[in-house]
């Protein structure tokens, strides 16, 4: 796809091509067997057919893509060139002049190789929405001339940046879709670690690519253990760590690692470090929450978030205790975040003051999109608010 | 080539001379970068929104209105006119005339080629 999307400098036209190749290849293969590059028959057949349907088309006119597959006629298929095809295209998905849904979209579309009913499945939007807004993104592209190519090394660590970002939120919305009854939508998750893994081929040497890819991968080992068969949500700190995967932990490990030796530190790098100190400790009870504290003070000084302020103050809990987390939590601007409520209760539990956690956990209530977690949130208030009765 | 439209949007109402100082030969020294690259295609700047008329065609009779189309705290106060070879090289100039004016700038592309 991405090879074809160079070609002929237009994404519909590689995209029909690539149908109509997949086309003739259900109908030949079975009786001639498949061939020696499956991959190159496809884009071989694909160019050919494109041209067909140029000629066929000749009142088009399109001198731009005509000259594209002229050029492109006695062109090696090598290795490198895919590579780099990929790499554009990825840059060209995830363009800063494009909004971003439609950089989640085009990269699930074009690179994720999801279908558009898919897509829309996934982000619980209707298919003609996610039609549209797939024709509009690859509209601009075309008009606006959004050019394929690998950003200048100015422009690089920034648009490095947009494509890690658009990954990490494809991840997210599979991990807690924002809305709905599934807590994990797995498909999601297991696209954007394709992708991330992608990614780490094509930029082996970028270590917040490297970064991101490990911290996707310590999240997911955890994810057998965060519901219960019925589905509810299980708290890191109760959850049975037999059921982690140990082989994408000792994968994400092994890349943080890597990143340890790389000392280029970045947001994901950090977080993916302070994942694995979790998924060092066989009981909740033997965190190194110190190690944690020290990372999340790291953290808030490369990248300086609210969110990343209340998720330290999480640690500032184990380490220093309840009440200088509460202290911490209670200076910042959240109010309209779900967990900000939802950690405030669980420190005000924790230092018995058990009428302000019950309204806290009502806020948290209020502010939650996923019925899992809101039920979680339920279930947590019961258990305060029967233990005041005995 | 294609061409781009490049619109700078500005706060009605006179902007403050120290600004305007400042600015302008900002914007006079983008403009000569652009000519001296061989971009450069077409500039103006406009008087204020509150000049402008609307006509619009209401049944069967043409209507004029005073006031610019859009009701709003800011109009496009000049346009410039580039050639580029993709969207990135237009956003480059783009991001420098936002430098030079400390305003949004607004990038089109113009259909066809040049």
């Amino acid at each position: 796809m991405a090879v074809l999307v160079r070609v002929f400098g237009d994404i519909d036209t590689a995209e029909e091509a690539v149908q109509d190749a997949f086309t003739a290849a259900v109908q030949r293969w079975p009786s001639t067997g498949v061939p020696p590059s499956p991959a190159g028959w496809i884009i071989t057949t694909a160019r050919n057919r494109a041209i067909d349907r140029f000629r066929r088309e000749a009142t088009r006119q399109d001198r731009h893509a005509q000259a594209g597959l002229l050029h492109a006629q006695d062109e090696p298929m090598e290795e490198g060139a895919v590579h780099d095809d990929r790499l554009r295209l990825i840059f060209t998905c995830c363009h800063p002049a494009l909004a971003t849904a439609a950089r989640v979209a085009l990269t699930l579309r074009l690179l994720g190789g999801l279908s558009t009913a898919e897509i829309a499945h996934a982000f619980l939007l209707p298919e003609p929405t996610m039609a549209q807004r797939l024709v509009r993104a690859k509209g601009k592209i075309r008009d606006a001339r959004i050019p394929y190519r690998i950003p200048n090394e100015a422009d690089l660590p920034g648009r490095i940046d947009a494509v890690l970002a658009v990954v990490y939120l494809i991840f997210n919305e599979g991990y807690t879709a924002s809305s709905g009854d599934r807590l994990v939508r797995d498909d999601l998750c297991l696209e954007a670690i394709r992708l991330g893994r992608l990614l780490a081929t094509l930029m082996p040497h970028e270590p917040e690519v490297i970064g991101l890819l490990a911290l996707m991968l310590l999240i997911e080992s955890r994810r057998a253990a965060r519901t219960t068969p019925d589905g509810s949500l299980v708290l890191l700190a109760d959850q049975d760590r037999g059921r982690w995967d140990q082989d994408l932990i000792a994968e994400g490990q092994a890349i943080v690692r890597r990143c340890l030796v790389l000392n280029r530190p970045g947001p994901y790098q950090i977080q993916a470090a302070i994942n694995a100190v979790h998924s060092d400790a066989p009981t909740a009870a033997a965190t190194d929450w110190w190690q944690i504290l020290q990372l999340y003070n790291q953290l808030l000084s490369v990248a300086p978030t609210p969110v990343a302020a209340l998720n330290r103050a999480v640690a500032v809990a184990e380490v220093e205790g309840a009440d200088a987390a509460l202290t911490v939590v209670d200076g910042l601007d959240l109010g309209s975040y779900y967990l900000f409520h939802a950690i405030r209760a669980d420190l005000l539990r924790r230092l018995g003051r058990n009428a302000e956690a019950a309204k806290a956990y009502d806020a948290a209530m209020a502010r939650a999109e996923n019925t899992t977690e809101h039920d979680f949130l339920e279930r947590s208030r019961q258990a305060l608010v029967d233990r005041l009765k005995r | 080539m294609k061409q781009y439209l490049l619109s700078v949007y500005q706060p009605d109402g006179d902007p403050p001379p120290d600004l305007l100082a400042k600015v302008m030969p900002a914007v006079n020294a983008w403009e000569q970068e652009l000519k001296t690259a061989g971009v450069w295609v077409f500039t103006a700047g406009l008087h204020p929104a509150s000049t402008a008329t609307v006509v619009r065609l209401h049944e069967s009779e043409v209507l004029m209105t005073d006031g610019p189309f859009t009701e709003g705290k800011e109009h496009i106060g000049g346009f410039t006119i580039i050639k580029a070879p993709d969207l990135d090289a237009a956003l480059e100039w783009s991001r420098k005339l936002t430098r030079a004016t400390t305003l949004p700038t607004e990038v089109r592309p113009l259909q066809g080629e040049a």
